[in-house]
């Protein structure tokens, strides 16, 4: 059923056993040409902020500590998100080799794979993939090695600075930013925090140069994404798309013909209702594509069957039970906004209380401490606000 | 470094790097609301209630956890500051079982303060408390922890982690059900808490409290068949001012004592007067030991040998080093002989039967309550100290009684329990005990007074972490002849974390020393748990201003020069280390769980 209106990428998933030529050939190249190369290309980060890769690099490399650390996010605890699994499953070595180039850049000698604790079952054929990676290292005479460090399942360990704190030993809990993990990460050590797609998009900029990555998608979101497509879709899955699509050209590919609302990035994404799809643009939020960024690159849609109502509710009991706790607006305001909505639909409580709930998901927005909780405006306000007699009838 | 310039609510202001902006604010004497923020302690920049705008910025930056820099514009009251802030006390109070009329913190609480500040009123969030369970630890004899109280900032986690560094308190579970708990959510009287009450002192609600003994002491104090003998340790006459409105630093023992004789206790005495006491029995004890390990090379001689008058530090050892414990002074805490004492030689003194007193003491600390609470605390025969007030309550019984405190005239102790030296009076600060006890064994040594100007052993005092001192014996009497050039190595440390640094290079034999003070509280006991809150650095080193001030006035100086000290051991004791010692001012520890 689907149109095939966009097109299928194979930038990330194409198998090539170029590894090898592909490191030697960029590890001779000097440092600061391979960082210009990141910032042409335009690479943003695909683990929820897109923050600009190659300046995340530059900055690490600058940075001054006794150790360094290059850190790769596998956590993807977004639900419906299966992507990172996939390329690590499939092409694990892109993601070495993006470690151990940024390895070099920054000066670092110990990499982690931060694996999400439900991934498990990649262990053996990851751990096999990273001894053969190390006697690469050996034989490129290149002081580099990697560990993978096993979750614990919770969701905000994904947040970088609770990963570190959780791979320190510590209670999962975000930290204050400033300072930001290029100068203060794992140990309080220059630490580089890419996700899994970031750094094996990475290998496809050094093996092809940066413009054929930038030639793909749009102003301030280039390259192409991989989406994990769920919900009332009859091709769920994974698909690596080009950026800057539009949300309609995307429901045309891949809805059942009766969407009436996609959720662009999970939980902590934004609902976007039929009557947007058409102006809403998929890619981080700039000049051009006005609207939405993709988290995980979940793409949820759903048809009119759905009760808006019942999808926000499991969004916040998702948020209720994945709080680290630790800050007010968060741990509090995401039990107000569960029981605000449901009051309101028993009617114990009127429709205008949406309002209030709506200021406070906005205040939530201005002062939680991580994206967590900053983030949970994102998929309460779009929701309400657009499907606000679901709300209350 | 360049100082950073930067405006907040449009005034100019230059501070150092690494500033905060909270710091800042403060520096222009704008006061931003604050909860998790505590000046002991590390940032955790969790409440939320202090952040500010920054203007061109999106999200509100938390000024306690925000460094400034150059060319900022903050606001720190715009309405989306205010907006802000008071959804994160309206939330607060929503999931709070905010019953203040009832409540042990109504008077000081921070939550409550910032509540009726920001007009939080009926129309809030939905109240989470009926939708919850809560527990409530009354187990402890020093400490309540009432979860429907708290407001997670983890101040006590923070300080049972850094200051104590213990990690009695700690954070469990996630999202909603996130809470402060303890190993396996025990009871705190099961875990290695050590009643220590630092958490009590930094916790900005009800959430931890002393236990009070307040309706305890009124229902003895108008019992007319009972004697209410009360002691008051060094600590609290430097601190009580404070919680009656007066300022930080003052010396108010005079009218502490005439406020105990109005509160109604028939014998108002003094634990300094004990603490002297200890001086003789500890100081005689180490210069046992040191003949033993030097003259008669005794292997069962244990050096170096710890004080032993703080009963966290106590609690703390027991679970911790256990296997250090035959080093602790065998000598009880000041309260404990006081107890112990009070009735038996002050009893017969008095012609009053030993069942027929209460024996009531004032401290500055919350394990003082455990320690009282010890079994083997019944060297009279009866439980020798029945009842024991925080400087808070006393403070508390004073305004209940409706005395003008200020306004109250000098009055002394009674006599016979009631004089002290200027050695016990320094027993309240940080290396205190130290120094009382050098003054005391290097006259007993030599004959001649510490060499030191006004006998003042300025190395000791202070509030570095770790001190350290030598002190070279010379020119001894013949019978102490075997120190004769002995250096005698001392080291004092203050808060637990400090404690446990020292103990492990004693324990790695990094570090020998002769003899080590230990005192649980930052500060000491002047720092203690039931001391007035708040408590910072600077009114610690108010108090211990005060504490110095008041031994230099002291005519008597040394706690063997004590006359009371003197005629007690003529008449009773006989002689220090005596038989008569080791049944009353001795004791045994025991060894306790690790968790
Ligand atoms: C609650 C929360 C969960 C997150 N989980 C993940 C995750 O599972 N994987 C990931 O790569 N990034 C996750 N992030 C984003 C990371 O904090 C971080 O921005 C990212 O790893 C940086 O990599 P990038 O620049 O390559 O995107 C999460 C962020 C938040 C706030
Ligand atoms: S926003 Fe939520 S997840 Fe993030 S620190 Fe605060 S409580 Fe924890
Ligand atoms: S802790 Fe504070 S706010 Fe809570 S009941 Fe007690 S006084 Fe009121
Ligand atoms: S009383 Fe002391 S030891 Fe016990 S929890 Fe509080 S700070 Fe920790
Ligand atoms: S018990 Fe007190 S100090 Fe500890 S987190 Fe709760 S409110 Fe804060
Ligand atoms: S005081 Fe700053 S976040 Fe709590």
């Amino acid at each position: 059923m689907s149109k095939k209106n966009l097109k299928r990428l194979d930038l990330i998933f194409k198998n090539e056993n170029d590894g090898e030529v592909i490191l030697v050939k960029t590890m001779a190249r000097p440092t600061h040409d391979l960082i210009n190369d990141l910032i042409i290309s335009g690479l943003k980060g695909r683990g929820g902020a897109g923050y600009p890769t190659g300046l995340k690099w530059k900055l690490a490399s600058e940075a001054e500590g006794d150790m360094k650390y290059v850190i790769c996010n596998a956590d993807e605890g977004e639900p419906g998100t299966f992507k990172d699994r996939e390329i690590l499953t499939q092409v694990p070595h892109k993601v070495l080799i993006g470690m151990a180039v940024c390895a070099k850049i920054i000066g670092a000698h110990e990499g982690y794979i931060y694996l999400r604790g439900e991934y498990k079952f990649l262990l053996p054929s990851l751990n096999e993939m990273i001894d053969d990676f190390h006697v690469l290292m050996n034989k490129i005479g290149f002081d580099f090695r990697v560990k993978i460090f096993l979750g614990s399942g919770a969701y905000i360990c994904g947040e970088e600075s609770a990963l570190f704190e959780s791979m320190e030993g510590y209670r999962g809990e975000p930290r204050n930013k400033p300072p930001y993990p290029t100068n203060s990460g794992y140990r309080k050590m220059p630490t580089v925090i890419n996700n899994v797609e970031t750094l094996a998009h990475t290998y496809s900029i050094f093996k092809y140069g940066p413009e054929k990555f930038k030639d793909l998608g749009v102003q301030d979101s280039r390259g192409s994404k991989v989406f994990s497509v769920s919900g009332d879709t009859p091709n769920p899955g994974i698909y690596e798309l080009e950026f800057g699509m539009s949300v309609k050209k995307f429901v045309d590919d891949f809805g059942d013909g009766d969407a009436k609302a996609v959720q662009v990035g999970g939980a902590s994404g934004f609902c976007v209702p039929r009557k947007k799809f058409d102006k809403t643009k998929i890619g981080y939020q700039g000049k051009l594509t006005g609207v939405s960024l993709p988290t995980g690159g979940s793409m949820m849609i759903f048809n009119s069957s759905r009760s808006m109502y019942n999808v926000l509710h499991n969004y916040l009991d998702f948020f209720v039970e994945e709080s680290c706790g630790q800050c007010t607006p968060c741990r509090v305001g995401t039990q107000q906004l569960l029981l605000g909505i449901e009051a309101v639909k028993k009617g114990e409580r009127s429709s205008e209380y949406l309002d209030r709930l709506l200021g406070l998901a906005e205040n939530m927005r201005v002062t939680a401490k991580c994206g967590l909780g900053q983030s949970v405006a994102n998929s309460f306000s779009s929701i309400v606000e657009n499907f606000k007699e679901e709300m209350i009838y | 470094m360049n100082n950073i310039n930067l405006t907040i609510d449009h005034i100019e202001v230059s501070v150092q790097p690494e500033t905060t902006l909270l710091e800042a604010a403060k520096k222009l004497k704008i006061k931003i609301p604050t909860l998790c923020y505590h000046e002991d302690l590390c940032v955790a920049g969790n409440c939320r209630v202090c952040v500010v705008e920054q203007v061109g910025a999106d999200r509100l930056l938390p000024s306690c956890a925000t460094p400034v820099s150059e060319g900022m514009e903050i606001l720190t009251n715009s309405l989306k500051v205010r907006n802000a802030r008071k959804s994160v006390i309206d939330l607060l109070v929503s999931e709070h079982r905010a019953d203040c009329t009832r409540c042990y913190k109504s008077e000081g609480c921070e939550l409550q303060h910032l509540s009726s500040e920001y007009l939080i009123g009926e129309d809030s969030f939905i109240d989470l408390v009926p939708l919850k369970e809560y527990t409530i630890d009354y187990f402890s004899p020093s400490i309540i922890k009432d979860d429907s109280k708290c407001i997670r900032c983890q101040r006590c986690v923070r300080t049972c982690d850094q200051l104590q560094d213990i990690g009695a308190l700690t954070v469990a579970y996630k999202g909603e059900e996130m809470k402060v708990s303890s190993f396996f959510e025990k009871p705190m009287y099961e875990v290695v808490c050590t009643n220590c009450g630092q958490c009590v002192n930094r916790c900005p609600t009800g959430a931890l409290i002393e236990r009070n003994y307040i309706d305890e002491v009124w229902t003895a104090i108008n019992n007319p068949k009972k004697h209410l003998v009360v002691q008051t340790a060094p600590a609290v006459r430097v601190a009580l001012g404070e919680a009656l409105g007066m300022e930080a630093g003052l010396v108010v023992t005079g009218k502490m004592v005439a406020a105990l004789r109005r509160l109604g206790f028939d014998s108002v005495l003094d634990t300094d007067f004990t603490a002297d006491l200890t001086i003789i029995e500890e100081g005689n004890e180490l210069l046992q030991r040191l003949k033993g390990a030097l003259v008669d090379k005794n292997p069962d001689v244990n050096l170096p040998m710890t004080t032993s008058c703080s009963p966290g530090w106590i609690k703390y050892i027991e679970h911790m080093y256990p296997e250090m414990l035959p080093n602790v002074s065998t000598a009880k805490s000041p309260q404990q002989m006081f107890g112990a004492l009070v009735k038996t030689y002050y009893a017969n003194k008095i012609k009053v039967e030993p069942e027929n007193i209460v024996s009531v003491s004032v401290m500055p600390c919350t394990a003082k309550k455990y320690e009282a609470n010890r079994p083997e605390m019944h060297a009279s025969g009866y439980k020798d100290v029945d009842l024991v007030l925080t400087t808070r309550e006393l403070a508390k019984m004073i305004q209940q009684a409706g005395i003008d405190f200020e306004a109250l005239e000098n009055e002394e102790f009674d006599s016979f329990m009631g004089t002290s030296s200027g050695a016990a009076v320094i027993f309240g600060a940080t290396g205190g005990v130290m120094e009382a006890a050098l003054r005391t064994a290097y006259e007993v040594v030599t004959g001649r007074e510490v060499p030191f100007d006004g006998l003042n052993i300025t190395p000791v005092r202070g509030m570095e972490e770790v001190k350290e001192a030598t002190i070279k014996i010379e020119d001894t009497l013949p019978e102490w002849s075997f120190l004769e050039g002995a250096e005698l190595k001392t080291c004092v440390a203050h808060g637990l974390a400090n404690a446990k640094k020292v103990m492990d290079k004693v324990r790695s034999g990094e570090a020998s020393y002769h003899f080590i003070e230990v005192m649980a509280c930052p500060g000491g006991c002047l720092g203690g748990g039931g001391q007035p809150i708040p408590t910072n650095a600077e009114i610690r080193a108010q108090r211990s201003k005060a504490i110095y001030e008041e031994d230099a006035g002291k005519p008597i100086r040394k706690s063997h020069d004590n006359p009371e000290v003197i005629k007690l051991y003529e008449e009773f004791l006989k002689e220090p280390l005596g038989h008569k010692s080791h049944e009353l001012l001795h004791t045994s520890y025991v060894e306790r769980n690790r968790y």
